[in-house]
C-alpha cells in the first residue's frame, strides 16, 4: 500500500493512436504504389526511392542537431514519408546528387525553417518536387517508360507523358482522338502502364493505399472526393463541349499526379484544412487549378502547383470556416 | 430505434468489468468522515458537538441558503470530532467524524425494500423533502437537487430525461441500479415528473447495456408516461446536452440550461435517491460506488455510507494492487486522480479506478500536426487545438470569441490527440480565466 500516487487532470485514459503511428500508416499506404513503381521501373525506384528517404531523415536530423541543436525527432516517421513522397513525384532515373538537393529543400527549407513538424504551410514534398522542375527542367521532365523490371537505372529508354502527348499534340492541331491512339488505353493506365513521376503512375495502387487510409481513419474522405469529382466535372463539362479538343474526365482522372496528389499529397495534415468544409472548398480549388493548368497553362501537368497554391489559402480558411457550434446563441435569462 | 447524438464524440474502449457483478453491501466501517461540503454551493452548518450521540439519518450539518444542502449523519454513533480533512477534490474542508457505535436509525425512516408505488405527497412537498434529506445530483455534478426541481419564473418544463447512460467507460453503479432497483429508479422518475408537473419522462440507455435496456423498457408499461429510449454507445453522450439533443433533437443554447428547451435531466441514481427520499424519508447517506481497474482482483460494484474511507472499498475489491500508480475518484474521462486515498466517499463519488502505473503516466508531447481529430471528437462543435492554443498564449478575448465557455471538459480532444498534447489542461486554464474576467467586468 506504499503507492505513490500519479496526480493528473483528467482525462486518464489516450488513444492508442500516435503521430508515429498515423506517419507510419501513411508509409504503409504507400508499399502497392512502390511495389508497382518497381515491378515497371525495376532498380531506378529503389535506388531513387532509398536515396530520398535517407537523405531527407539525415537532413532533417543533421538540421535538428547541428543547427537548431534541438533534440532529433526523426522516429516520429513524418521525414520518412515527406521522403517516399518526394520520390514518387520524381522520374526514376533522376540522378543522385539532384535527388539530395531535392531533400534538402523539402526538409531543410520548405520544413525546418518554418518550425519543423507541424508549422509548415507547404507541403514539402512538393516545394522539393517543384524547385527541382524549375532547375532541373531537363532531368525532371525525361520520364522512363515501363519496361518491365530492370536493372538499369540511369540509362532507362524514355518518353513523354500521355498528359505531355495530349498537350503538345493540341498545340499542334491535332485532335484528340487521333492523339488518344498514341497513348495507352484507359485500362492500361488504371494500371499504371504509363511514363511519368515514379510513383504517380498506378492509379489502381495509389487508390488501394487511399483505401487503407480510409479504413484506418488516418484520412477522411472529404479531400480527395472533393479533388477527383472536381477535375471529373471540370474536364467532363470541356469534353462535352468539344471532345475533339479536349479529353474526357477518364483520362485526366488516370493520368499525371492527380490519383498521388489527391489520395497522399493534398491530405497531409499539416498543410491542409482542420474542417471538413474547409477541406471540400480546398479540394475543390486545386481540382479546378489543375485542370486551368493543364488546358491552358504553359505545363502539361499542375497538381503539384494547384496543391501549392490551396496551401497557401489553408490559414484563411481556417480562419473563416469555423464547424458548426452547438447551441446558438447565449440566451440572456 | 437507436439515436444518438450527432456532433463529435468519441469511442474508448468500454471496460464495463463490473457490468454483471451485483451490488454488495459493504459493512458499515468503524469510523466515519463525512464533509460538509458535498455539494455545489456553500457549506452547510454542522448543528452537532464533539462527543454528541447521533443517528443514522439525523441532520448533523444544515444547509446555507438556497444553495446548499444538508448533510445527514451515515451511521449511529459519537460525534469524535470537527476537524479540517482533505477531501476527494483534494482540496481541506471541514468535516464531521464519528465513532460507530451499532447501526441505529432515525425512527422516521423507513428501512424497509418493499416497493411503495403510490406517491401521497404534494409537489411542493416533494420539493422540500428532496431538500430535507440532502439530495444532490449522483452522475458527478452534485447540484442540489431540490433547486433543480424548481422550474425558474418565465421558464416552463415538459419532459424529464433520466439518465442512464453512463457513458464513462469502467463505471457500473447506475447499471447495476437500473438492474437491482429498476421499478424504484422509475418509481422516483414518477415523483420527479410530480414534482415538475410533466407527464412524459425518457430513460436514456446506450446500447452496451440491453438487460438494463429489455429490464427497464418491460417494466416501464406499469408507470403512465414513462419510455426508454436505447442510444447507440458513444462518449459523452452522459453529458446533459448531448443527452437531450439524442433523446428530443432540443439543442440547449450555448450558455443556457437545459430548461431554456423544456427539460429537465436526471440521473437515475438521483431518480433512486429521490424515490427513498419521498417515500421512505431516507435521506441520501448511502451509494452505489464502482471499483474497477485492469489489476484489481475483486472489482465490483459496492453499497456503502457516505464517508466510508476509499482505503475500505479498495480493501473490498481485493486491495491495491501492487502496480497501482494512479487511483481516480470518477470516471477515466473525467474523474479526478486522488493524491492520498485515506479520503472519504462523497454523495458524488460514482467510482473507484485503479490504474496501474505504466498507464497513469502521460505520453511524451509531441507538436500539433493539425490532424483536425480533436475538432471532429468536439461534441460542442468547439476547435480544442484553437482554443488550447489561444489559452497557452494567453489571448482571452480571442478564446471567448471561439466559445471557450461552451466547454464541458469532457476530454475527448485530450483523448483523441495522437500528439498528445495536453489539450484540455490549457482549455481549462483559458475557460476558468475567462469566467473570472467575465464576473469582474460585472463587478465593476
Amino acid at each position: 500500500m506504499n503507492n505513490i500516487l500519479n496526480v493528473s487532470p483528467s482525462p486518464h485514459i489516450s488513444t492508442p493512436e500516435t503521430t508515429r503511428r498515423l506517419m507510419y500508416g501513411v508509409v504503409i499506404a504507400l508499399i502497392p504504389a512502390l511495389a508497382a513503381s518497381v515491378y515497371y521501373f525495376g532498380m531506378g525506384a529503389i535506388i531513387v526511392t532509398l536515396t530520398s528517404v535517407v537523405s531527407c531523415v539525415a537532413v532533417e536530423y543533421l538540421v535538428q542537431k547541428f543547427i537548431l541543436k534541438t533534440r532529433p525527432s526523426v522516429k516520429d516517421g513524418s521525414a520518412v514519408v515527406t521522403g517516399l513522397l518526394l520520390a514518387f513525384n520524381v522520374p526514376s532515373n533522376l540522378p543522385i546528387w539532384i535527388i539530395i538537393i531535392g531533400a534538402i529543400i523539402s526538409i531543410g527549407v520548405a520544413k525546418m525553417t518554418f518550425g519543423g513538424l507541424g508549422s509548415n504551410p507547404f507541403n514539402p514534398a512538393l516545394v522539393g518536387r517543384v524547385f527541382l522542375l524549375i532547375s532541373f527542367p531537363v532531368q525532371m521532365t525525361s520520364w522512363p517508360v515501363p519496361s518491365g523490371f530492370r536493372t538499369g537505372y540511369l540509362d532507362a529508354v524514355t518518353g513523354a507523358t500521355p498528359l505531355g502527348i495530349l498537350s503538345e499534340g493540341v498545340k499542334a492541331g491535332e485532335t484528340v482522338a487521333s492523339l488518344m491512339e498514341k497513348v495507352p488505353t484507359h485500362m492500361q493506365l488504371f494500371y499504371g502502364y504509363m511514363g511519368g513521376s515514379m510513383g504517380e503512375i498506378a492509379a489502381a495502387a495509389l487508390i488501394l493505399g487511399g483505401i487503407y487510409m480510409l479504413w484506418k481513419k488516418i484520412i477522411s474522405w472529404h479531400i480527395p472526393v472533393s479533388i477527383l469529382v472536381s477535375v471529373a466535372l471540370f474536364t467532363g463539362i470541356l469534353w462535352l463541349a468539344d471532345p475533339t479538343k479536349y479529353a474526357d474526365p477518364g483520362f485526366h482522372l488516370l493520368t499525371g499526379g492527380i490519383m498521388l496528389g489527391a489520395i497522399f499529397m493534398a491530405t497531409d495534415y499539416v498543410t491542409s484544412p482542420m474542417t471538413h468544409k474547409g477541406m471540400i472548398i480546398y479540394g475543390i480549388g486545386i481540382g479546378v487549378i489543375t485542370v486551368l493548368i493543364r488546358t491552358w497553362g504553359a505545363y502539361p501537368e499542375g497538381v503539384s502547383f494547384a496543391i501549392l497554391i490551396m496551401n497557401a489559402f489553408v490559414p484563411l480558411l481556417n480562419m473563416y470556416i469555423k464547424p458548426k457550434r452547438f447551441g446558438k446563441e447565449v440566451k440572456h435569462g | 430505434m437507436f439515436k444518438t447524438f450527432p456532433k463529435g464524440g468519441i469511442h474508448p474502449p468500454e471496460n464495463k468489468l463490473t457490468a454483471d457483478k451485483p451490488t454488495v453491501i459493504l459493512p458499515v466501517p468503524k469510523q466515519v468522515t463525512v464533509p460538509v461540503s458535498q455539494h455545489i454551493g456553500a457549506p452547510a452548518t454542522p448543528v452537532v458537538e464533539k462527543g454528541a450521540a447521533v443517528l443514522a439519518g439525523q441532520v448533523i450539518a444544515e444547509a446555507k441558503g438556497f444553495v446548499s444542502t444538508n448533510i445527514h449523519s451515515p451511521v449511529s454513533g459519537k460525534v469524535s470530532k470537527i476537524d479540517t480533512v482533505v477531501d476527494t477534490t483534494g482540496y481541506k474542508q471541514t468535516a464531521v467524524i464519528i465513532d460507530v457505535e451499532g447501526d441505529e436509525w432515525v425512527t422516521t425512516v423507513d428501512r424497509s425494500t418493499a416497493l411503495e408505488k403510490e406517491i401521497t405527497l404534494t409537489r411542493e412537498e416533494i420539493i422540500e423533502r428532496c431538500r430535507q434529506c440532502g439530495l444532490v445530483g449522483m452522475g458527478g455534478a452534485t447540484f442540489p437537487t431540490h433547486i433543480k426541481l424548481t422550474v425558474p419564473a418565465g421558464k416552463s418544463c415538459d419532459q424529464v430525461i433520466i439518465n442512464g447512460v453512463e457513458c464513462e467507460p469502467f463505471l457500473t453503479s447506475d447499471h447495476r441500479l437500473m438492474l437491482e432497483r429498476g421499478a424504484e429508479v422509475l418509481t422516483g422518475a414518477t415523483i420527479i415528473m410530480k414534482a415538475l408537473g410533466v407527464e412524459r419522462a425518457v430513460v436514456g440507455i446506450e446500447a452496451n447495456k440491453p438487460d438494463a435496456i429489455s429490464h427497464l423498457t418491460e417494466l416501464a408499461r406499469e408507470f403512465r408516461g414513462i419510455t426508454v429510449q436505447p442510444l447507440k454507445v458513444k462518449y459523452p453522450q452522459g453529458g446533459e446536452k448531448q443527452l437531450i439533443k439524442a433523446c428530443t433533437g432540443r439543442e440547449v443554447p450555448s450558455g443556457g440550461l437545459p430548461i431554456d428547451v423544456g427539460v429537465v435531466v436526471q440521473n437515475v441514481g438521483t431518480a433512486f435517491a429521490v424515490y427513498e427520499a419521498v417515500q421512505k424519508n431516507k435521506p441520501l447517506v448511502e451509494r452505489v460506488v464502482t471499483v474497477a481497474g485492469k489489476s484489481v482482483t475483486n472489482p465490483g460494484n459496492f453499497l456503502v455510507r457516505i464517508g466510508t474511507p476509499v482505503t475500505a472499498l479498495i480493501e473490498a475489491a481485493g486491495g491495491m494492487p501492487d502496480d497501482t500508480g494512479k487511483v481516480v475518484n470518477g470516471g477515466p474521462m473525467m474523474g479526478k486522480a486522488l493524491a492520498i486515498t485515506e479520503v472519504p466517499v462523497t454523495k458524488g463519488t460514482s467510482g473507484i479506478l485503479l490504474f496501474p502505473a505504466v498507464a497513469a503516466r502521460r505520453a511524451e508531447v509531441l507538436p500539433c500536426i493539425r490532424c483536425g481529430k480533436c475538432s471532429s471528437a468536439c461534441a460542442m462543435g468547439l476547435e480544442p487545438w484553437l482554443i488550447s492554443v489561444l489559452s497557452e498564449k494567453g489571448m482571452w478575448d480571442q478564446a471567448e470569441k471561439e466559445k471557450i465557455t461552451d466547454c464541458m471538459e469532457c476530454g475527448a480532444c485530450t483523448y483523441t490527440c495522437p500528439a498528445k498534447r495536453p489539450l484540455l489542461d490549457y482549455i481549462r486554464l483559458g475557460k476558468s480565466t475567462v469566467i473570472r474576467m467575465a464576473r469582474e467586468k460585472i463587478t465593476k
